[in-house]
């Protein structure tokens, strides 16, 4: 039983409540996104997202994460491949990032 | 998901300060959205990969006609920088100089910075042969990051399905 489906989620897949999140809630999620397992370098990305979220209201962008998480562009790429930006938002439970860069 | 991943190429061709920065910033989100990334240089966009021009492109005050001196927070409301006065040395320098705070100010990186994250994201940069040819440079004169020196035709063949931006 995925506890991911007693929760609303939007058509992109985010939270519709980010208080629903929870780290079950963020590892299913992970995994629909094609990542298996969430290790330390994962929570490390997923944790300072959900801190900067928290003081600035919008999910860090790339350039935030890696300049703030101290997280080299190369690792965080391959971290969250195919789309960093969307999907360490999705596993945090944020938004989009509101920044281009 | 469809299994084809999306493609998109961008093909820069200008050598200014405010031209090199379209395929920085929708390449970098192309990547961030999980996009494959192509980027063909040629003519003046070779600067842009150029490791003595990439960060010292410029910004001519010339032909920048949306570039009003209310942008520099004077209050001239659409008076442009007269024509004049840009032909005065240092306008350029001034005007290049100007634009590279603006850019910082939105906490976009540096030219250089920028193009090492792209290809830390993935991204595939190319040199155009003609131009290379014409300016006599070789892959040496380039950045890391760039796989080689191609023609148009390559470029065309290795972009197949891709959306194509002209810059």
């Amino acid at each position: 039983m995925s506890a991911l489906e007693n929760v609303a989620r939007n058509e992109e897949g985010f939270l519709a409540n980010p208080a629903d999140w929870t780290k079950e809630l963020a590892l299913e999620i992970a995994q629909e996104a094609g990542i298996a397992a969430l290790t330390d370098e994962h929570w490390k990305v997923i944790d300072f997202s959900r801190a900067n979220a928290e003081d600035s209201g919008a999910a860090p962008t790339l350039r935030q994460i890696t300049k703030g998480a101290d997280v080299p562009t190369k690792d965080l790429f391959k971290l969250f491949p195919k789309g960093p930006a969307k999907k360490v938002a999705l596993i945090a439970g944020l938004g989009k990032p509101e920044g281009c860069v | 998901m469809s299994d084809e991943n999306r493609k998109i190429a961008f093909i820069c061709s200008k050598g200014d300060l405010d031209m090199a920065y379209p395929a920085l910033v929708m390449g970098w989100a192309a990547l961030g959205n999980g996009i494959d990334v192509t980027i063909f240089f040629t003519f003046w966009g070779m600067d842009i990969i150029n490791k003595k021009r990439q960060n010292h492109l410029e910004l001519s005050p010339i032909t920048k006609t949306s570039m009003k001196m209310s942008l520099m927070g004077l209050p001239t409301g659409n008076l442009g920088i007269p024509n004049f006065l840009s032909i005065l040395p240092g306008m350029t320098a001034f005007t290049s100089w100007f634009m590279k705070k603006k850019i910082a100010e939105v906490h976009a990186p540096p030219v250089d910075e920028y193009l090492e994250m792209l290809v830390d994201g993935g991204a595939d940069l190319y040199a155009c042969k003609m131009s290379a040819d014409m300016f006599g440079q070789t892959m040496d004169d380039y950045v890391e990051g760039v796989q080689d020196i191609v023609t148009a035709g390559d470029f065309m063949d290795m972009t197949e399905g891709a959306q194509i931006v002209f810059i």
